[in-house]
């Protein structure tokens, strides 16, 4: 289990939902807060520095990796890693142009930018809630969040570009038409000027707000459960997509991560050289259920096929999530774009 | 203290009932769009897992709010 030996569920649960946060302490100066409470007494001036590490190092990622293909793509058959990029520049391609009717070079990177960014970070849930945190614990890191879309500060930023991109568009395109658009709109009359304004500014800004709120609240409440889970089935042995855990009052407070990893990347390993064909579906399945049974033991299997349950159900939830924040920012732009 | 229960309970039967009859409308409608124009399935289907997530995601934040009502501030209250 993580923290330092929690003693109930409930801070366990809190100890998983607690930012790595870097700050300026009114009676400490400058370093990292040890606990929700001295986050707290950090008020503005502080910053949660595991999701910061997480996103951007997600969003290298995805640089690097579309970067990587496009550098090798030609007119030939493409292959691999070639393959996959095309599909999803395809996908989203068609996704733009089927909902954007302006005309901006901006756009359709903009929504692959999105889209993938946010499944990147998205799919950190699936890893097992226990592992990263526990292992950077070893090395004297208290706090770690490895989803970096649980955090409001992460989806409201990126809703609040958004929100800067749709105002810029506006007044770029419409000019003094986005104007009148806010004070003439819904009664086409001067005396209700005060009154449109009212109504056009809430519905204006209630749009960045439910954008980063939604995201939000899917992910949190997806990791709300991945938590859950752990603690009802295998007591803080828990594990995300596949992958057993391993009760930590056998072999101590510690070992335990080191398990999981070994047998996720077992399991990693089988379903790899499953996708490659090296071995059949049926042996395949065999073969991660001994790994999680000798990973595990019989609760932990039930923990972990309780994670793998939700987790293929929240496969679902994170991919749509990510592209319905993708969607309605185009259609947000797009609505910005259009004259009336 | 035990109100806390009765909240989360609430949010969780709410959220549910509320998504079941949005869900039920948007699938009954989807099936009677494609029957009527099976051409148009795939693209109706499309825009129906776009919608299924807008609905979808006012529950799952009321599940999550719930649980956390129910794990974390239920147990704090009672300790206090």
């Amino acid at each position: 289990m993580a923290g330092e030996n929690p003693a109930s569920t409930t801070e366990y649960i809190q100890h998983h939902l607690t930012n790595l946060v870097y700050g300026n302490h009114p009676d400490n100066g400058w370093g990292f807060a040890h606990g929700a409470q001295e986050a707290a007494e950090m008020g503005f001036m502080a910053i949660h520095v595991d999701s910061m590490a997480w996103s951007i190092g997600l969003g290298v990622l995805f640089c690097w990796l579309f970067r990587s293909a496009a550098k090798r793509a030609t007119t030939g058959v493409p292959t691999g890693l070639l393959n996959f990029v095309e599909l999803i520049i395809e996908f989203i391609d068609g996704a733009v142009k089927d909902s954007f009717h302006g005309r901006n070079k901006l756009v359709a990177p903009l929504a692959l930018t999105i889209f993938v960014w946010i499944f990147l970070m998205n799919f950190m849930d699936l890893l097992p809630v226990d592992l990263i945190p526990e292992l950077l614990m070893m090395v004297g890191v208290p706090y770690q969040k490895i989803v970096p879309s649980t955090d409001p500060n992460i989806t409201l930023g990126m809703a609040l570009g958004v929100f800067v991109l749709m105002l810029y568009y506006s007044i770029k395109i419409k000019g003094t038409g986005f104007v009148s658009e806010l004070t003439m709109h819904p009664f086409n009359h001067w005396a209700f000027i005060p009154v449109n304004l009212f109504m056009e500014t809430v519905g204006l800004l209630a749009k960045p707000f439910s954008l980063g709120l939604r995201l939000f609240g899917n992910m949190y409440a997806g990791e709300m459960i991945f938590i859950l889970i752990a603690t009802t089935f295998a007591a803080g042995a828990g594990a995300g997509l596949i992958g057993g855990g391993l009760h930590a009052q056998i072999f101590g407070e510690h070992t335990s991560a080191w398990f999981w990893l070994v047998i996720f990347i077992l399991v990693c390993g089988v379903c790899w050289l499953n996708l490659k064909g090296k071995i059949p579906t049926g042996r395949t399945v065999l073969l991660c259920m001994v790994f999680m049974t000798i990973g595990g033991g019989l609760t932990a299997l039930g923990g972990g096929l309780m994670q793998w349950g939700w987790a293929v159900f929240h496969i679902l939830v994170i991919t749509l999530q990510a592209f319905i924040f993708m969607v309605l920012t185009v259609v947000y732009l797009s609505m910005a774009h259009e004259e009336h | 203290m035990e109100l806390i229960y009765i909240a989360a309970a609430i949010m969780l039967g709410l959220g549910a009932l509320g998504a079941a009859v949005g869900m039920g409308l948007l699938g009954g409608k989807l099936i009677e769009g494609t029957a009527r124009q099976p051409e148009l399935g795939p693209m109706l289907q499309g825009k129906m897992f776009l919608l299924a997530g807008l609905i979808d995601a006012v529950p799952i934040i009321g599940v999550g709010i719930a649980m956390y009502l129910i794990f974390v501030v239920a147990p704090t209250a009672a300790g206090a």
